[in-house]
């Protein structure tokens, strides 16, 4: 048994690390529509999800349970194969976009293994995440051609319509982020950006491609078919646009694929424009390396104290449980400076991330739609534009500091 | 069988079984799947011989833009199954005997050609795309900027003929 395990130990490591992805992956998701429901309630002066377990905690697992468990038809006169195949390429293919997201700078040494956090380090990995997207768009526009309805085809050429116009600002976006890297790989990405430690957040790529930032979020927003872009599921014209005609799992199966698409958007803009894993505070205030500790310990007695004062018996027993878990992580990060320093990258990386989700939510919370004109020539006549201007300006300073 | 041998099978079957279907198919949009199945298979092949920019900028370029674009007039005409005919004269006299030729002439050239024109895809070697970038920009930059002035010459008279009506 040991001996198969240590011969075996890449392949064994390897699958270990995509099924627990996989996990934090799909929970994070169901818990992404929980904090996006809550946090929009809470915009509208209204209390969201509050029923199914304390403060709503269970109501993704109720969510995942009435998708699996309700009747699951086919509509009449679908095209059978491409009905199924549309949901199955969706999910397949925003999954794997998250596999070339590397998740930390140093790899984690356990049981004499080496072990690197992300899955797939690929040379091309913007190019492979660009191949990935460019595919995407297949999933939407075969839903909304099989669903042989009129609603889901008006949904489906509208998205396909919209990812081909925002894919090329998509990509012109990230040449000059490339430029200055001299890299498609996204470890080289962040690297580049850490060449100055003492500076911090200055560092990092937002500021010489502020322009590209920008260019790259709205059309990023644009190719996951959130608002001020969800055109092609406007319900108040198309009913649910493209996924009208599915129902149940298939339906969650869309469902899914949006929130991780929403995910790795939020990773590349983490990862290209805001450092990464690089913390924003000058690398000799070692102080900061507590910030992890600062904040799950307060966190975590208020939970406690919330906890004690909750109406329901299970929420009495649930949320200071919780707490105590945060206290404890808190106390044990203090107690293990090894563990610490591990976390670090991890930590400011997650924590980007999240901070990108909550603005996707602040925007559907707040912005208006598109009109479908007005997202055309958005599309064409401005971000494009701006986008290849960033590209000649970025590769000009390039050179005259290179020739200098 | 080493690995690199048993993917390439699979990825030429599929390439193959993608080709044949997309002839076979009845319509148009499973005919147009078909293709993205073998631009995705080349993409793998072109993988294989460690060539990564150009098997991403494969499925970019051709799985990606051009096949939506693809999927897009065919969903936007809304083309049904299409109508069967018999082979035309044309294809019969002259084109199954020059796919015939097409088939024999590449056969014989890879039959014929020697160890120095392999050595050239040897698998495990990495074309960097900074070597393609030199390539291109550098020993190639005519060629490059004359394909560049031919597709844009493609744009604009496809804009001509759009414009034609006012």
């Amino acid at each position: 048994m040991i001996s198969f395990l240590t011969s075996n130990a890449y392949w064994i490591i390897w699958l270990v690390k995509i099924a627990l992805l996989l996990f934090i992956v799909l929970t994070v998701n169901a818990y992404l529509t929980w904090f996006e429901r809550k946090v929009v309630a809470h915009m509208q002066s209204r209390w969201g999800p509050h029923r199914v377990g304390p403060h709503g905690l269970l109501q993704p697992l109720a969510d995942g349970a009435k998708f699996l468990l309700k009747e699951d038809p086919t509509p009449a006169g679908v095209d059978k194969f491409t009905y199924f195949l549309a949901p199955l390429m969706a999910l397949a293919l925003a999954l794997t976009s998250i596999a070339i997201i590397p998740f930390g700078p140093e790899p984690l040494h356990i049981f004499g293994q080496t072990i690197t956090l992300g899955i797939a380090d690929l040379n091309i990995g913007i190019l492979a995440l660009f191949a990935i997207t460019a595919l995407s768009v297949y999933g939407v526009a075969l839903a909304g051609w099989s669903s042989n309805s009129k609603y889901p085809l008006l949904g489906g050429l509208r998205s396909s319509a919209q990812m081909i116009s925002y894919e090329l600002a998509l990509t012109m976006s990230v040449v000059g982020v490339l430029l200055m890297a001299g890299s498609f790989n996204l470890r080289d990405i962040i690297g580049a950006q850490s060449q100055h430690p003492e500076r911090g957040l200055l560092g990092w790529n937002l500021w010489p491609q502020i322009l590209g930032f920008i260019c790259f979020f709205v059309a990023a927003v644009a190719e996951t078919n959130r608002v001020p872009f969800d055109l092609p599921e406007a319900e108040s014209e198309l009913v649910a646009g493209f996924h009208t005609e599915y129902a149940s799992f298939k339906f969650a199966m869309f469902f899914i694929a949006e929130y991780t698409s929403m995910i790795t958007v939020s990773c590349l803009c983490t990862i290209m424009f805001f450092g990464g894993w690089l913390s924003p505070f000058p690398a000799s205030w070692t102080f900061t390396h507590y910030l992890p500790s600062a904040i799950l310990i307060p966190l975590g007695l208020w939970v406690i104290w919330d906890g004690l004062r909750y109406e329901t018996v299970f929420g009495k027993l649930v949320l200071p449980g919780i707490g105590t878990v945060m206290l404890a992580l808190g106390a044990a990060l203090i107690a293990f400076p090894a563990v610490n320093e591990f976390i670090q990258g991890p930590f400011w990386l997650l924590g980007k991330i999240l901070v990108f989700l909550f603005v996707y939510v602040w925007m559907r919370g707040t912005l208006p739609r598109f009109r479908y004109d007005q997202l055309m020539s958005f599309g064409w006549k401005l971000l494009l534009p701006v986008s290849i201007a960033n590209v000649i300006l970025t590769a000009f300073v390039l050179l005259w500091r290179g020739a200098q | 069988m080493t690995p690199q041998l048993a993917i390439f099978f699979v990825l030429a079957a599929l390439a193959v079984i993608g080709a044949l279907n997309l002839i076979l198919q009845k319509h148009p949009i499973h005919s147009a799947l078909s293709l993205i199945v073998v631009m995705i298979a080349l993409a793998g092949l072109y993988l294989l011989m460690g060539a990564e920019f150009v098997a991403a900028v494969q499925i970019i370029v051709y799985g990606g833009a051009i096949m939506v674009l693809f999927v897009f007039v065919i969903m936007l005409l809304n083309a049904g199954v299409e109508e069967k005919t018999n082979i035309s004269k044309l294809a019969g006299i002259a084109g199954v005997p020059l796919a015939v030729a097409l088939l024999g002439f590449i056969a014989a050239a890879i039959a014929r050609s020697n160890d120095a024109a392999q050595a050239g895809v040897e698998s495990g070697t990495l074309a960097s795309t900074k070597e393609i970038s030199t390539m291109l920009f550098k020993d190639f930059v005519y060629p490059f900027e004359l394909t560049s002035f031919l597709i844009l010459v493609a744009i604009l008279g496809a804009i001509v003929l759009a414009q034609r009506e006012n």
